[in-house]
């Protein structure tokens, strides 16, 4: 069973979000990492763009599949991991910690508490991830 | 009775029948109404022999003019260079003769090896650090500019130089109609680019500034300050450029465009009727993950041995889907491998000769064909191999005239600008001799006369 850590919020598209103080940082699950495979390329929206939540906000390459990145939460992107643009392999390695993607400045509180708890999502994978 | 072009015998068209449980093939077709039906035979008149055949198309190809025979002084996208013979020698090796980039690629290593040298000299002729397996020609190759550019950099607006050859002009028109793209006209009243103009268009809304060189008139841009006016608005430079011309004209990469495309047709492709031509698309490095088109990449085996792929697929529409910048997953293969013979053929020497005889017999045709009385050149703006002559009497009046004498003598603009109805773009290449321009001005003098 892929690692679903206990202090994460998670969507049904497998990204997990992380509170920091007043902003949510956000990336895909082990799950979801080792779902792809090999990841190639990731694109990112830019510092300042907006986001809505269970909107895409990306895409993740691997070798023969290109997949969406869905926002968690609404809000304005405040920190985009440039690293992930030189080795998106990052994101494979260490999904919940250098393989992070956004960090976003929430524009509503009540998103928050529609995400899935670790316990849920652990049920959702359980079930094949849909 | 049997048709020598259908394949199966009456036999096998029996037994088939049979398996389907059907008398005849007309039992197939009753489900359709006879009003639908043509009831008779078609009008066709009855089989000629091959011989007679072969006559009557060759009497018919023979009411065409063409480069073969007459002396032809067109231009506007498609010329008259040499095609040296080892290229349809090759190209009708049995291992090349497709038109398409080969399914399950990595079976066919030739192939994709010629189309990885394609690449790779295109590349370094537009001075740009890749380039695509070719888009069908010079006018897709800019639409897709465009989309790309809009996929960049996420603006909606093309700045496009009025100097940009208008049939792709209109072609990128269509492809930018879909994704809701707005298009700007600058104009170029002297011939070339008016960026002081440019400059007062291109702002923070425009994803691209696109130029030719030479331009549809003939004329050189500068493209580094238009790389400049781009620049600093945070737009792409999109340069339409003629690859045959960069053995001796600077690879407009190393000007500073984002984006080099152009049709190739150049390259050892015959004029034809328009086509099948070649669609060059070459961008920078940082781009590639936009870059539409399919693209051969060189790798090793698990032996270590060197070999061939179609790489970065992951752009392409049949893995990205709607997010792909582009829905083309094909090129024009043998046109492409027409180039790279053509390429390795000439070699660097002899394509940096192409230029210079190019250019220099456009010269002296210009100014040869200038000393026509009444004839003028437009534009004073520098010119490569191609330039717009003036004509005391309507172009379309005089064309026929040259054509009885055996000269294509060029493209009459008044189809693209009703203002430049009076003209007519006149394209010279290494082919044209001393003797062919100089009887060509005596022609010309007697056709305006």
């Amino acid at each position: 069973m892929a690692n679903v850590p206990k202090d994460l919020k998670y969507t049904r598209e497998h990204e997990w979000a992380k509170q920091e103080g007043e902003r949510v940082r956000v990336g895909i699950t082990a799950y979801a990492q080792e779902q792809l495979g090999d990841v190639v390329f990731v694109e990112l929206p830019k510092v300042g763009a907006k986001v809505t939540a269970a909107k895409n906000f990306g895409v993740v390459e691997s070798v023969k599949a290109v997949s969406d990145l869905f926002a968690p939460v609404s809000g304005e992107v405040v920190e985009v991991n440039g690293e992930l643009g030189q080795k998106p392999e990052t994101v494979n390695q260490d999904p919940y910690g250098k393989g992070w993607m956004l960090v976003v400045k929430p524009s509503s509180k009540g998103e928050w508490d529609q995400l899935l708890t670790a316990q849920q999502y652990e049920e959702l994978i359980a079930q094949g991830g849909h | 009775m049997p048709s020598r072009y259908i394949a199966n015998t009456p036999d096998e068209q029996k037994r088939m029948l049979g398996t389907l449980g059907a008398g005849s093939i007309e039992d197939l077709l009753v489900k359709i109404p006879p009003k639908a039906r043509l009831g008779r035979p078609l009008g066709l008149t009855p089989a000629l022999a091959e011989t007679d055949l072969i006559r009557h198309m060759t009497a018919l190809a023979g009411k065409n003019a063409n480069a073969e025979s007459h002396v032809s002084f067109l231009g506007a996208g498609s010329y008259d260079h040499y095609i040296p013979s080892p290229i349809n020698h090759m190209i009708l090796r049995g291992e090349f003769f497709t038109a398409y980039t080969p399914y399950q690629p990595e079976a066919s290593q030739g192939t994709l090896r010629t189309i990885y040298e394609y690449q790779t000299m295109i590349a370094e002729l537009t001075g740009m650090d890749v380039a695509n397996a070719s888009i069908y020609d010079g006018a897709s190759s800019l639409a897709e500019a465009a989309l790309m550019a809009h996929a960049v950099t996420d603006r909606r607006e093309i700045v496009l130089s009025r100097a940009v050859h208008p049939l792709y002009k209109r072609v990128t028109a269509t492809y930018c109609e879909g994704p809701g793209l707005r298009l700007r006209d600058v104009a170029a009243p002297e011939g070339v680019t008016d960026l002081a103009a440019a400059r007062q268009l291109v702002n923070a809304k425009t994803a691209a500034l696109v130029v030719q060189t030479p331009n549809f008139y003939g004329c050189l841009e500068d493209v580094a300050a238009a790389a400049e006016t781009a620049h600093a608005a945070g737009a792409l430079l999109v340069v339409v450029a003629d690859p045959v011309n960069l053995g001796v004209l600077e690879g407009p990469g190393k000007l500073g465009a984002d984006i080099v495309v152009g049709e190739g047709q150049g390259l050892g492709v015959p004029v034809g009727f328009g086509g099948p031509n070649l669609g060059v698309f070459a961008a920078k490095n940082e781009l590639v993950r936009r870059m539409p088109g399919r693209l051969v990449g060189a790798t090793v085996d698990r032996d270590g041995k060197r070999g061939f792929v179609l790489t970065l697929q992951t752009r392409e529409q049949h893995i990205r889907r709607a997010k792909a910048t582009s829905n083309i997953c094909t090129n024009v293969a043998l046109c492409a491998l027409m180039a790279t013979i053509y390429l390795a053929t000439l070699g660097r020497r002899g394509l940096v000769r192409v230029g210079e005889l190019s250019t220099a017999k456009a010269h002296y045709a210009a100014e040869r064909l200038a000393k026509v009385p009444g004839v003028s050149l437009r534009f004073a703006a520098p010119f490569f191999k191609e330039f717009m002559l003036k004509l005391p009497k309507a172009p379309d009046r005089v064309i026929p005239r040259l054509a009885k004498q055996g000269f294509l003598a060029g493209v009459p603009l008044k189809t693209f600008d009703r203002a430049l109805a009076d003209s007519l773009l006149v394209a010279v290449t290494e082919k044209r001799t001393k003797a062919e321009i100089d009887a060509f001005a005596a022609a010309l003098e007697k056709a305006v006369a």
